[in-house]
């Protein structure tokens, strides 16, 4: 296992790299957004990659709530905790490039809202998971995922209706329609970089939460085989 | 749950006594009425959360006013989401008092190893919020006509159209919630907490068709769909999940 995590390290930090070099030398000054624009690069992957990742939560939950297998909750945990880092990347990225370029930090445009809103979805589903008390916390959090990963295209029709109702806010320039080639090639090797990252580290994340399931267990074993030599009358199970 | 309900009226009709010495499992209606009925009965001599909702939306209400100073014409534009915050906030406080009563006396679990069906009780409890939320709405209206001199110039039909389809939408996942936070810890607290995040698409459109309304500017077409939409895909959601969380162990 060891090994493993260090040669993903190295492609990790391998692909972070080239990616940094494409996104701040290969690709192309933007024309009127200039330099501030290369933020592009980091924040367009976070999106997508914080997406992907709640698609796994939700994917993780659902294979819990079928098979009660440990092994999914502890993917979709990770997975939701490692999302909502990518997503709060996104929101924090979003107004540094937007300050510059809209004049604004914040706008309560269709795309910035539906965001935020599924960040705070998931970090209800993180809390919800805080404050469970015992073997339910499982079952509950699986339960919370599922509605809320079915919320999120209420979410986006709802604002998207909310927000035709009112004059759109000037936005320009953006992914619109289309970007110069190098440019692709830099966001691309970003998403690529990105994906291994997130991966990396949610497989670490992963492994922490099987170990202080294994600590936990052999704790409450502990307490147990006290009892057992302790004292003679044994509290009966439940 | 189809099962249930196409086994057992026959026994029922055959044995003349309904329920006496029948092994099946009672009907899902009949279970949900007299589940429903315990409820508002309670209610009806407590008056414990349409008493405490009342005053606190009418709290709501005055404070929101000193922050605004509105205007007839301005109070019209700001109604829909000043009535809503206040049913919001308002529900928050019969939800946390629906399964909080059940804990008493171990009821929850003598529900949960009776052979009646989870959804039978998750209906009665819905609906029992639902007529207590809307209660409170029918008491809130004159308080908005009379501090905010509020007058709708759009149809009053289409307002309790959507007031019904936000009603379900708000009190759906918050009865199934209350059901999931009544299992943590600081439980009063975690109830908003999860349903509010949820309720975001459904508020923004409760409020922003009941402004279109109040203002006459058009019909909230979509808004109804959407709200129709989010109610159907919540209440699927609430049946079939809520065996799980009623089990949860």
């Amino acid at each position: 296992m060891k090994p493993g995590i260090v040669i993903f390290g190295i492609v990790a930090a391998a692909l972070l790299s080239y990616g940094l070099h494409a996104a701040l030398v290969g690709a192309p000054t933007e024309q009127t957004m200039g330099d501030v624009q290369r933020i592009f690069y980091y924040h367009v992957p976070s999106a997508w990659t914080a997406f992907l990742l709640f698609f796994v939560n939700f994917v993780a939950s659902i294979w819990y709530l079928v098979r009660r297998n440990p092994i999914a909750d502890a993917i979709a945990v990770s997975a939701a905790e490692v999302g909502v880092v990518f997503c709060t990347v996104v929101l924090v990225t979003g107004p540094i490039w937007a300050k510059p370029v809209w004049g604004i930090w914040w706008t309560w445009d269709a795309r910035l809202t539906s965001t935020l809103v599924l960040w705070l979805i998931y970090v209800s589903y993180l809390i919800l998971r805080r404050y469970a008390t015992g073997g339910q916390t499982q079952v509950m959090a699986a339960v919370l995922a599922i509605f809320g990963f079915l919320d999120v295209p209420l979410v986006y029709m709802a604002i998207r209706w909310f927000r035709t109702q009112h004059p759109q806010p000037v936005i320009g320039g953006g992914e619109g329609s289309g970007i110069h080639p190098s440019m692709m090639h830099a966001l691309m090797w970003n998403f690529v970089a990105f994906l291994v990252f997130a991966g990396l580290v949610m497989w670490l994340r992963y492994r922490i939460e099987l170990a202080s399931r294994a600590i936990e267990s052999e704790f409450a074993q502990r307490a147990v085989d006290d009892d057992l030599h302790g004292h003679m009358p044994v509290r009966s199970t439940r | 749950m189809s099962a249930v309900l196409d086994k057992t009226p026959p026994a029922h009709n055959a044995g003349g006594k309904p329920g006496v010495g029948s092994m099946s499992a009672p009907s899902v209606a009949r279970v949900t009425r007299s589940t429903l009925a315990k409820d508002v009965r309670l209610e009806w001599r407590s008056k414990d959360a349409i008493n405490s909702m009342l005053f606190f939306s009418l709290l709501v209400v005055v404070i929101f006013a000193f922050g605004f100073d509105p205007t007839a014409e301005e109070s019209r534009r700001i109604a829909g989401g000043l009535f809503w915050m206040a049913v919001l906030f308002s529900t928050v406080v019969a939800l946390n008092q629906t399964w909080a009563r059940e804990l008493r006396n171990q009821v929850l679990d003598a529900y949960r190893v009776s052979p009646a069906s989870p959804a039978s009780l998750f209906i009665a409890k819905a609906v029992g919020n639902f007529i207590f939320v809307a209660t409170l709405e029918v008491l809130m209206v004159p308080l908005f006509v009379v501090f905010y001199n509020l007058r709708s110039l759009g149809p009053v039909w289409q307002l309790l159209l959507v007031a019904a389809l936000s009603t379900w939408a708000l009190v759906v996942n918050g009865t199934f919630f209350g059901a999931m936070s009544i299992r943590t810890r600081s439980r009063e607290i975690m109830l908003p907490l999860i349903l509010f995040p949820i309720s975001i698409p459904a508020l923004l459109t409760m409020v922003e068709a009941t402004t279109q309304i109040l203002t006459g500017e058009s019909t909230p077409t979509f808004g109804i769909q959407l709200l129709l939409i989010y109610d159907i895909v919540f209440t699927t959601i609430c049946l079939t999940l809520f065996s799980t969380i009623l089990n949860a162990e």
